[in-house]
């Protein structure tokens, strides 16, 4: 019935982008190991990829690649072999009484809330009519193009205060996870007891 | 035709729903940005659908910006896990309870 209405591979493509984001992300939050975590993690992001493809976000696609299963997960990865915290979590352990169920009544309503307000508003923010009349996205080299010209023209300041936030997110992190000189010689003993 | 927004738009809700819970449930605060991973990928997938709808090139411009800033959230984010674990040598969240009134 889908499949003729809007194309056998479009279709196709959907259900597999979905199936990889949900498995992924249930896996990320049911899996007791970190390591596990993490890889159900990229598992998502690729999902997410296939999905910003199949609606003509070429460009957002690779970097989605490169920088989130590339950059931001290794850098879980490092941190958690790094801590040595690749043992199970106790997840049973419930300190707050009810946490888990009130926490799934809160997320069960918003989630409702969210498809039925969009529902009920046709599925865009305002209607169709009010879109910019501009052409369609496009895919493929011209989408590099498109996204290349309106980040430098129309967003040129919020691209350069980019720039700013990662020399100053570096920089921040760099100091966090320094170690102080003067306390180096009073944690040697604790670092002993650390695998890394 | 492309499939219709709205399977789009259910699927990030959906998406959105899981990183909230398990932010909401589990301790592990490295497990805890993996779900904020989710949630943020969850509002770029919303984006995009958006930008076909509405043939704006602006969301998807915005996405690239979220990627940003959640690159170097998790960069400062993981540098304070270590820095915590350094003095604590645990990642849970409940132990760190020294500014409770």
């Amino acid at each position: 019935m889908f499949a003729t209405a809007y194309g056998l591979a479009n279709v196709l493509v959907f259900v597999t982008a979905a199936l990889l984001i949900l498995v992924g992300a249930i896996g990320v939050i049911a899996l007791k190991n970190p390591v596990h975590s993490a890889l159900s993690l990229i598992m998502t992001l690729f999902g997410v990829a296939v999905a910003f493809v199949a609606q003509s976000a070429d460009f957002l696609a690779a970097v989605q690649i490169i920088v989130y299963a590339g950059a931001i997960v290794v850098l879980f990865l490092f941190v958690i072999m790094f801590l040595g915290v690749d043992r199970r979590e106790h997840v049973h352990v419930e300190p707050l009484v009810g946490q888990r169920a009130f926490a799934a009544i809160g997320v069960v309503i918003t989630v409702a809330g969210l498809i039925f307000l969009m529902a009920r508003s046709h599925w865009v923010t305002g209607a169709l009519s009010l879109s910019t009349n501009g052409t369609p996205v496009a895919t493929g080299q011209a989408n590099v193009k498109q996204l290349g010209t309106a980040v430098f023209t129309t967003y040129l300041f919020a691209f350069e205060a980019t720039a700013a936030l990662l020399v100053i997110a570096v920089v921040g992190a760099v100091l966090l996870a320094r170690r102080e000189r003067s306390l180096q010689a009073d944690e040697v003993d604790v670092d002993e007891g650390v695998p890394s | 035709m492309n499939v219709p927004a709205a399977w789009y738009l259910i699927l990030a809700a959906l998406l959105f729903g899981i990183g909230a819970f398990g932010l909401l449930t589990r301790r592990s605060a490295l497990i805890m940005f993996m779900c904020i991973e989710l949630m943020l990928n969850a509002v770029n997938l919303t984006f995009v659908t958006f930008s076909r709808t509405l043939s704006d090139i602006g969301g998807q411009a915005t996405v690239f910006f979220v990627m940003v800033v959640a690159a170097s959230e998790v960069t400062v984010g993981l540098g304070i896990v270590v820095a915590v674990f350094r003095r604590r040598s645990s990642t849970s969240v409940d132990e760190l309870s020294e500014l409770k009134g």
